[in-house]
C-alpha cells in the first residue's frame, strides 16, 4: 500500500508537466488513464514540450517502455482467465505491479497482489495527475518563481537513480546523456532522446568487460553469434 | 493537436507491449537480447531526459538556475530521499537560485 502512496507525488508531477507543457486537464488524465507508464509518459510530454514531433515523442516513450514486454512475461504465469480479463488487467503491468507481484511466493497470492497494487496505484496515479495539472494552471511566472521546471529533471534523475547501480548501467547512462547533449543544439527536439538509446548498442559492443550483466549465462553458447556483424 | 496524437499513438504502443504476452505470446520465452536491451533502455533514454532538460531552452545549450536544481536533486538522491522530497528540493533549490540573481 506504501507503494500506491509514493506513486501520488509523482502524478502530481506529472500533471505539472504536462501543465507546463501545454496540455490541457483532459489530455493529462487522458495520458494517465490511457497509457498508465509514468517514465513513458513523462519522456512523451517533455518532447511534446520542447516542440518535437509526434513521432519523436511516440518513440521516446516506447522504448522506455520496452520493459513492460519484460514484466508482461514475468506475470503472464498469473494472469490467467479469459481473454477479456488478460486484456483489462494487462493495463496494469507496470514496474511497481511486477515489483509487489513477483515477490509473492504462492501464485494466487500473486494475482490478488497485482490486482490490489494495480487498482491502487491507478487511482492514485490519475488522482495526482488532476492534482497537479490543476494545479499549475500554467502560469509562466509561478513556473519559474517556485522553480516548477527543475520538477521535470529532477523526476528523471530520481527514476534514473536506481539503475546506476551496474557498471554496464552506469556506463550506457554516460554515453547515452553525452550523445544527446551533442546532439541538442542541432536536432530537431526528441531526436537527441532517442539517438540515446543508440548508446545501449555501443555499451553493449564494448560489454565484454568485467561486469556481470556483460558474462554470458553459462550454456549460452550462441551468444557470440548475437553480436551485430559490423562489431567484427 | 501534437499532444493529443502523441497520447493516442502512446497509448496504443504502450497496451500492445504490456499485453503482448499475457494476451497473445503466453508461454513463450523472449529472446535474451531483447530482455537486455530492454533493460538497459531506460538508463540511457533517462539520462538522456535528465541532461537534456536540465541544460537546453529551445535547442540552445544553456546552464541556468535548473542545474542548482539538479545538484539539489541528486544531493536528497544519495540521502535516499523519497521521490516527494527529491521534486521539493529541487524546485525550491532553482526558485532560491533564482531569486538571488541566477538566470
Amino acid at each position: 500500500m506504501s507503494v500506491s502512496l509514493a506513486i501520488f507525488p509523482f502524478g502530481v508531477a506529472f500533471g505539472v508537466a504536462a501543465s507546463e507543457a501545454g496540455l490541457t486537464l483532459w489530455q493529462a488524465s487522458g495520458f494517465s488513464v490511457l497509457v498508465f507508464a509514468g517514465s513513458a509518459q513523462l519522456a512523451a510530454v517533455d518532447v511534446v514540450g520542447d516542440g518535437g514531433l509526434a513521432v519523436s515523442a511516440i518513440a521516446a516513450g516506447l522504448l522506455l517502455n520496452l520493459r513492460a514486454l519484460a514484466f508482461g512475461l514475468a506475470m503472464a504465469p498469473a494472469l490467467r482467465g479469459p481473454w477479456w480479463k488478460r486484456a483489462l488487467w494487462s493495463q496494469f503491468v507496470i514496474d511497481e505491479t511486477t515489483a509487489v507481484a513477483t515477490a509473492q511466493a504462492d501464485p494466487r497470492w500473486r494475482r490478488y497482489g497485482f490486482l490490489l497494487t494495480g487498482v491502487l496505484l491507478f487511482v492514485s496515479w490519475n488522482v495526482g495527475t488532476v492534482v497537479g495539472a490543476a494545479a499549475l494552471s500554467s502560469s509562466g511566472d509561478l513556473v519559474t518563481d517556485l522553480g516548477i521546471d527543475a520538477v521535470i529533471p529532477a523526476a528523471f534523475l530520481a527514476l534514473l537513480w536506481p539503475r546506476l547501480v551496474r557498471s554496464d548501467q552506469r556506463r550506457i547512462a554516460a554515453v547515452g546523456a553525452l550523445v544527446a547533449l551533442a546532439l541538442a543544439p542541432v536536432a530537431p527536439p526528441g531526436v537527441p532522446i532517442l539517438a540515446a538509446a543508440g548508446a545501449v548498442v555501443v555499451a553493449g559492443r564494448n560489454g565484454a568487460g568485467p561486469g556481470p550483466a556483460a558474462t554470458p549465462p553459462p550454456g549460452d553458447a550462441g551468444a557470440p553469434t548475437e553480436s551485430p556483424p559490423e562489431a567484427t | 493537436m501534437t499532444a493529443t496524437w502523441v497520447l493516442l499513438g502512446l497509448a496504443a504502443g504502450t497496451y500492445a507491449l504490456k499485453a503482448a504476452v499475457p494476451l497473445a505470446l503466453g508461454g513463450r520465452e523472449l529472446p535474451a537480447p531483447v530482455t537486455r536491451v530492454a533493460d538497459l533502455l531506460p538508463a540511457a533514454l533517462l539520462a538522456a531526459l535528465v541532461l537534456v532538460s536540465t541544460f537546453t531552452d529551445d535547442g540552445r545549450l544553456v546552464i541556468d538556475a535548473r542545474a542548482v536544481g539538479l545538484v539539489a536533486a541528486a544531493a536528497a538522491l544519495a540521502r535516499r530521499a523519497p521521490f516527494v522530497v527529491v521534486v521539493v528540493v529541487a524546485a525550491a533549490a532553482t526558485a532560491l537560485a533564482r531569486a538571488a540573481g541566477a538566470a
